[in-house]
């Protein structure tokens, strides 16, 4: 063994620290505070990149999605009460997507219908979609009850539906609303199945104020008793709309090809689109810059948390150079004894080090507790990662070393002599 | 022992020519002026002069926690002048013992891990260190104490405690620097005992002092003026070992 023991040295040190309690403890909370920061900040920017990356997983990774969108009206002059608009994709750019690009897997075609869903003296206006079964898979949505679409009901044509759990929730609220019968417009449909209910999204489809709350009819039935001529009312006046196919959903084969397949899509269509009447939105790139933007805030945060953490560690050395001041006599003491220098820092340095190691510690637990607090008081959710844990405990072991340099060499540097006369 | 004429015991500690100076402002002030002198094994010397006369001087140049400013000075024939801050240090946590007026005990320590702060810092403390250090603190009269804290202590018992300190690592030197001034007449003459008995076992002790009847109860008396010797009487005390037996 050489020299006194670290753990003899830990001990002296806890001991000297235990003789000014509530020193000790004041300077720990500004370390503690600092990790705690440092962990809640980064749970924040967790947090946040998750639940956005589940909601864009939700419209698929794979998928590119193609949207009919009104075309600007510089030209409509508004004098009309009704009018006539067609817009959108067509069953045509289906067939062609299709047959162009080998990697595309599936097409999904979606038509949305404006009508009210009605049970007894129960009405809502979720987003109805009539589409095939196959949107299920290419979406990633669950099955919460019975089935999905199938094929059977598309040839033949039949008055069947699927609820999410939002509508099943509010037009059967007591019972389950398998093999029962609802009301879409004016016609009746029979529930054979209920799916789980999609996650919010920023730019949803479905209009502001109804939730996300859908209700899936298989794709022949809408076209039949809807056709593609719908009814909007708007203030003072009716408009009319024509869209074949409001959405379509293309799933690409393997992930790499994505991106491309997006280009790809994009430019097909506008070459047979000249008014702009669609848009193409890829899941993927948004995830890819919810990702980006998500490590610039972390990155942010973590910075600001590490810099509360760097004022604690100021504290630190303030404190300890009082310390060191108060203990001259007892430096110039151990001098005399046979403490070297490097003694007199490792004492120092170990008792600094200690503090920062108990806030640290007493902030990670803190900080593994934030997420609750946060979701708590913020309503965000927040996600605390290992990685961030160590992070933090292991800047403010760092911190306290530099915090404790100064000062312990500062003990060690004094004159053994003029130490010992020091009142 | 006291037989041996002076001069012929081996030097434990050897000044020669020692100079040390202090700048105060422009002025330079000699503490020691070309000192020679030295100190045999097993004596008890007690140095005496009036303040300014260089002997806190002496006694911290003695003591490793200085070094002459000219001169050479040798502890158990090891020349300091030439030792650099870490041997110095490790001298003083193998050669040297210190009793201090104001006992300079650490206040978070108890009484046994005081004795043990010397062996504190040697590279390779002595395994049994914690029964020398037990033992050292029987001897001296609290071996029931241990676990007692400075501030709990009388000042006779503190210095009894600084005392087994500055044996614990079985120094060439002790060094004593007026141990006896903060305390009441009869507490000192028991740790004056003390210093009897460690005097009649052998150990080499240098008592820095200004109280004449302290100094009267070392074997030799050195008083400096000036940072220069004064006037050495050699055994003034024909036998300290019986000085010590009949003080108890």
């Amino acid at each position: 063994m050489k020299g006194p023991s670290l753990l003899r040295t830990v001990r002296l040190g806890v001991s000297s620290l235990l003789l000014h309690k509530l020193r000790s403890l004041l300077t720990m909370l500004g370390v503690l505070f600092g990790v705690f920061a440092v962990i809640a900040m980064l749970a924040i920017g967790e947090g946040g990149r998750v639940e956005a990356i589940e909601r864009i997983r939700g419209l698929g990774t794979q998928n590119v999605l193609a949207r009919s969108v009104k075309p600007r009206e510089d030209f409509a002059t508004g004098q009309q009460a009704v009018r006539v608009i067609n817009y959108g994709l067509t069953e045509e750019d289906l067939a062609r997507i299709e047959q162009t690009f080998p990697c595309v897997q599936r097409v999904v075609p979606v038509r949305e219908i404006y009508e009210e869903v009605r049970c007894g003296e129960r009405a809502m206006n979720p987003r109805v979609v009539a589409t095939l079964p196959n949107y299920l898979d290419v979406t990633g949505r669950k099955i919460a009850e019975g089935r999905f679409l199938a094929d059977e009901d598309e040839r033949r044509v039949a008055n069947v539906c699927v609820l999410d759990y939002d509508v099943a929730r509010h037009l059967f609220p007591f019972a389950s609303p398998l093999g029962k019968e609802v009301k879409i417009g004016g016609d009746y449909y029979t529930v054979v199945g209920t799916v789980l209910t999609r996650l919010r999204q920023k730019d949803d489809p479905a209009p502001a104020g109804q939730g996300t709350a859908e209700v899936f009819i298989p794709l022949e039935t809408g076209r039949k008793w809807y056709g593609s001529m719908q009814v909007k009312l708007r203030a003072g006046s009716r408009e009319m709309e024509e869209v074949e196919l409001h959405e379509l959903i293309v799933e690409v084969a393997e992930l790499d090809n994505v991106m491309f397949v997006a280009d790809a899509v994009r430019e097909m269509l506008e070459r047979n689109h000249p008014q702009t009447d669609f848009e193409v939105r890829v899941p993927l790139e948004m995830m890819r810059e919810v990702e980006a933007q998500g490590r610039l805030w972390s990155f942010v945060l973590g910075a600001i948390a590490v810099i509360s953490l760097v004022v604690g560690g100021i504290g630190i050395t303030n404190v300890m150079l009082a310390t060191v001041t108060e203990r001259t006599r007892e430096i110039g003491i151990r001098r005399a004894l046979g403490a070297k220098r490097k003694h007199i820092v490792t004492q120092f340095l170990v008792e600094t080090v200690t503090l920062c190691i108990g806030g640290g510690l007493v902030g990670v637990a803190a900080g593994l507790l934030s997420p609750w607090i946060l979701e708590l008081v913020l309503e965000k959710r927040a996600i605390v990662t290992p990685g961030s844990s160590f992070l933090a405990f292991g800047i403010s072991v760092v911190i306290g070393i530099f915090a404790g340099m100064y000062p312990a060499w500062s003990a060690a540097r004094m004159d053994p002599v003029e130490a010992l006369r020091h009142e | 022992m006291s037989s041996v004429s002076p001069g012929t015991r081996p030097p434990v500690a050897e000044l020669e020519r020692v100079t040390r100076t202090y700048r105060m402002g422009t002025n330079e002030v000699h503490a020691l002026d070309e000192l020679s002198f030295s100190f045999g094994r097993g004596e008890y010397w007690a140095v005496m002069g009036s303040s300014g006369s260089g002997k806190s001087t002496l006694l911290n140049l003695l003591g490793c926690l200085d070094r002459p400013s000219s001169g050479s000075y040798r502890i158990d024939g090891v020349d300091v002048s030439t030792l650099d801050d870490d041997q110095l240090s490790e001298l003083r946590s193998q050669r040297l013992g210190f009793v201090f007026q104001s006992y300079n005990l650490i206040a978070q320590l108890n009484v046994l891990e005081n004795i043990l702060v010397p062996l504190f810092y040697q590279d390779e403390p002595p395994l049994e260190a914690e029964e020398r250090a037990r033992g050292l603190a029987e001897r001296v009269g609290l071996g029931n104490r241990l676990e007692h804290r400075p501030p709990e202590l009388s000042g006779g018992q503190q210095q009894r405690v600084a005392i087994a300190r500055a044996l614990v690592n079985q120094p060439a030197l002790i060094l004593a620097d007026e141990a006896t001034g903060n305390l009441d007449s009869h507490t000192a003459l028991e740790i004056l005992a003390l210093f009897d008995e460690l005097h009649a076992e052998g150990k080499t002790i240098l008592m820095v002092t200004h109280e004449p009847d302290v100094a009267a109860r070392a074997q030799h008396v050195l008083r400096l003026k000036d940072g220069r010797v004064e006037t050495v009487v050699r055994d003034q005390n024909p036998a300290p070992a019986a000085a010590a037996a009949s003080s108890r």
